[in-house]
């Protein structure tokens, strides 16, 4: 009973890539990629630590956890240090799937819980403008993650809890084509929901909870709620602040948001009105108590 | 920062003077400091409205207030603030700041950017007279300058 037990539990936490075909249909636009890369935020956590140039990614900023450090790894086109020996569909999995060059589980200090939800076309595009990003020879460097966060294979039993299916939104209903738009780019590209929701006890995002803030998951400080309970900006000051970085009130963003900023700016107006829309179409739930 | 000694000197004096009052009245110092530099900021954020607001068509363009505004982002950007940023003020040392300790570790390079905030002050003291759409586009470098400083030093709220 207990081998079949542990059988079963060796198979269900097993890696699960992306079906082999799921480029197979679409043809890659670098161009448009640019724009998923500023979507998704891959230069915030990939540039070197303090670095301003958001095109060379050879990784090294560290997140310090209350699982361990995480260490952003190299990204850069580099063939031996980067992403330059991987094939598509491994960096489909991985950013996707959380699943490593190995077939190794990855760590979701990568947010493929919500990069899960990518459409083919956006994974297409982002890895044909990753090719076209300059190469840079550093060395990735090792996670600082103890026991027992440290056993691989248990994140498959995390993966089955945490990650939700690719259309299991936290929003069900996206009347509009543009909530439909504010909806993918929050939940899926812009993995809001990583800092600004708050975390279960094994990591994994209250979904009951959806975006009403939380201890900031990285450093000191808190996250703030940005569901209608506590932002009260209209539509086109929540656009102005992630166009500008300056609230209504123009105070200015601080911390991480600087970096969400830097790429959202990049995306056209239209975009940053949907966020705004989507944000306003939540359910607003109260800050919990510290 | 990098403006007269003369001013610097006379800041120094300013915040001596202000030290031993606040001191005297039987204001912490500590607690003093912070209330000075979000005064500061806030003086920011004041002519930050007026520029903002109109880059985004909130209020009418109106070049003399905008200059003004500008004007008053280069003084401010050139005032000496190294009596703020004292020694045991840093979030988790005093009450009500979020200031992270980085910065007392920094402060060459806080002063840096507090000097590329002087250059894209005066970059908007040019263009804030000249049209709406100069000021509109000098926005974006002066809002960087802000983060540039926020996104190392300033914890999340």
């Amino acid at each position: 009973m207990l081998i079949a037990a542990g059988v079963a539990g060796w198979f269900l936490t097993a890696a699960r890539p992306l079906p082999a075909d799921f480029l197979a249909e679409v043809t890659p636009d670098a161009a448009r990629g640019a724009q998923v890369f500023a979507a998704a935020g891959c230069a915030g956590c990939h540039m070197a630590p303090g670095s301003q140039d958001r095109t060379v990614l050879p990784g090294g900023r560290s997140f310090a956890t209350a699982f361990g450090t995480f260490l952003a790894p190299n990204i850069s086109s580099d063939a031996d240090h980067g992403l330059g020996g991987w094939t598509d569909m491994q960096i489909a999995d991985a950013v996707m799937r959380g699943v490593g060059r190995e077939g190794e589980h990855l760590y979701p200090a990568l947010p493929y819980t919500a990069y899960r939800a990518m459409t083919a076309q956006d994974m297409a595009d982002l890895i044909a403008h990753l090719r076209t990003l300059p190469a840079d020879a550093t060395p990735s460097q090792p996670h600082q993650v103890g026991f027992p966060f440290n056993i691989r294979r248990a994140l498959g039993g995390w993966k089955i809890l945490f990650v939700p299916a690719a259309d299991d939104w936290a929003l069900n209903s996206a009347a509009t084509p543009e909530l439909e738009r504010g909806r993918y780019l929050v939940e899926a590209l812009g993995h809001c929901a990583e800092c600004h929701t708050p975390r279960n006890l094994l990591g994994g995002l209250d979904r009951g909870r959806w975006l009403s803030g939380g201890p900031n998951p990285d450093g000191e400080g808190r996250i703030p709620n940005i569901t209608p309970a506590a932002l009260h900006w209209d539509t086109a000051g929540i656009a102005a602040y992630l166009q500008s970085g300056f609230t209504p009130d123009f105070d200015s963003a601080g911390g991480s948001m600087v970096d969400v900023i830097a790429g959202i700016s990049q995306l056209p107006e239209s975009d940053r009105l949907a966020i705004a829309a989507y944000l306003q179409a939540l359910p607003p739930v109260e800050t919990a108590a510290p | 920062m990098r403006r007269l000694p003369k001013t610097a000197a006379l800041a120094a004096t300013a915040a001596a003077v202000l030290t031993t009052f606040v001191a005297a009245q039987g204001m912490d110092p500590l607690q003093a400091a912070v209330q000075a530099r979000q005064s500061q900021m806030f003086l920011f954020q004041f002519n930050l409205m007026t520029l903002g607001g109109m880059a985004q068509g909130n209020v009418p363009y109106d070049a003399a207030a905008a200059t003004a505004a500008a004007n008053n982002l280069v003084a401010l950007s050139s005032i000496d603030q190294s009596s703020y940023w004292l020694p045991g003020t840093a979030m988790g040392e005093v009450e009500g700041t979020h200031a992270k300790p980085e910065l007392f570790q920094n402060i060459e390079d806080v002063a840096a950017k507090v000097g590329a905030l002087n250059d894209a002050a005066a970059a908007m003291a040019t263009a804030a007279g000249a049209d709406l759409a100069s000021l509109q586009g000098a926005m974006q470098a002066l809002g960087g300058a802000c983060g540039a400083c926020h996104q190392a030093y300033r914890a999340q709220d």
